[in-house]
């Protein structure tokens, strides 16, 4: 019995100095990764958005459970930005941010989060692939890759990733291409 | 022991990769490329150095039968801490490491060396053993990765080797490549241990009888 006690007595004082020090570190360290977050973030949507003066991260409009990023140039709405996912990559989920014009023509893209492959899948990551989006729209392309009779080039040795990128733009701009009229509103559109 | 012998014996000697063979699980999944096998080393040491610091100094307050929970929780906080504050600091690091940080809680070299020898060996010895180790697990992460992203992406911290002709043995990233590459390494650092085993032994031998005589 006296030993349980000790036994009982040594891990909760050894849970809760640990616990005590983690809580420290979390509320210590808050600032700054909510700091990076909103860094990351921006740059991102930097990446997709043409020029602009507003701040696209507090600029938004959210519609059910998606948020549109909205950037304005002397308060005209020339770019939005939203971000969408898929599970069908070969391992986790892959995020991607897509920046489109308001009339739905994309201006770039940027994969945000992946775990496909390293080598392989994950060169969805690279320059040529991103670029291949860019200027594409619902109308003008076929939404596959070149395996699948579509306009993207897949990677050799792994098809399923730029599949899986290819899927969720696509769905990410039919979302837009629905939510268009609720997200421009009744702002000017620069065309 | 002297310090120093701990601090060089897991390089070589008992290297924890290649003669102890711990640790396999981060080291057969994160070396597809040089600068991964680095930065899971680097992590790892950090939080060796830290379990072992703080394992040996409660050694005598923590009771046998709860020894194993109480490491594990110590392990565990020092992994947070490192990835809280990666995440606010050092973001870049911290995506390039992202997925490997929460895997060192598993890893048993630094569950083993908290109950193998810090556990029994006072703090300086303890740090000195954390140093070691984490450079032996480095130094072999980084062996490792660097040959598989030679042969499996024809570059070497993403500096290209072969140039562009290189048609890439895809194989040598992919999981059987962290086995064959691992295979053919501790095969070799086997062989080399073997022919030295003699000539080290006689070294050791020689070494320790000079210190005696000097003492």
């Amino acid at each position: 019995m006296k030993e349980i006690v000790k036994l009982v007595s040594v891990l909760t004082v050894v849970c809760v100095l640990a616990g005590l020090s983690l809580s420290y570190v979390s509320s210590a360290t808050q600032e700054a990764r909510d700091y990076q977050d909103r860094l990351e973030l921006l740059s991102s949507l930097s990446m997709v958005l043409p020029e602009h003066d507003n701040e696209p991260d507090k600029d938004v409009v959210e519609i059910t459970d998606k948020t549109y990023y909205l950037a304005k140039k002397d308060g005209e709405i020339n770019g939005v930005a939203f971000i969408t996912s898929t599970d069908k990559g070969y391992s986790g989920l892959i995020r991607v941010i897509v920046g489109v014009q308001p009339d739905g023509e994309i201006i770039s893209i940027g994969i945000l989060e992946q775990k496909e492959t390293p080598g392989l899948g994950s060169k969805i990551t690279e320059d040529w692939f991103i670029d291949q989006y860019k200027g594409k729209s619902l109308e003008n392309a076929r939404w596959a890759v070149k395996k699948d009779n579509g306009d993207f080039e897949q990677i050799s040795g792994a098809t399923i990733s730029p599949r899986a990128v290819t899927g969720a733009v696509q769905k990410g701009l039919q979302a837009y291409q629905e939510d268009k009229q609720e997200i421009l509103g009744g702002g000017d559109v620069v065309q | 022991m002297s310090f120093s012998k701990e601090l060089i014996k897991g390089i070589w000697k008992e290297n924890p990769v290649f003669i102890l063979v711990l640790g396999m699980c981060p080291t057969l999944a994160v070396t597809t490329s040089a600068i991964n096998g680095l930065g899971m080393g680097v992590a790892t040491t950090f939080v060796l150095i830290c379990s072992n610091i703080v394992v040996s100094i409660i050694r005598s307050y923590v009771p046998d039968r709860v020894r194993i929970p109480v490491f594990i929780v110590v392990i565990a906080s020092f992994v947070t801490i490192v990835d809280l504050t990666m995440s606010g600091y050092f973001r870049g690091l911290y995506h390039a490491l992202g997925l490997f940080i929460p895997l060192i809680v598993v890893n048993c070299i630094i569950l083993g060396r908290a109950e193998a020898f810090a556990s029994k060996k006072s703090i300086p010895l303890s740090i000195a053993d954390a140093v070691g180790m984490g450079a032996g697990f480095t130094l072999a992460l980084v062996m490792l990765g660097s040959i598989r992203e030679i042969f499996g992406n024809g570059t070497i911290f993403d500096f290209s080797v072969f140039g562009s002709g290189y048609e890439p043995v895809l194989v040598m990233i992919l999981p059987p490549g962290a086995f064959l590459t691992l295979g053919v390494l501790t095969g070799v650092f086997s062989a080399v241990a073997k022919y030295r085993s003699k000539k080290w032994r006689k070294y050791v031998s020689q070494d320790l009888g000079k210190t005696a005589v000097v003492r």
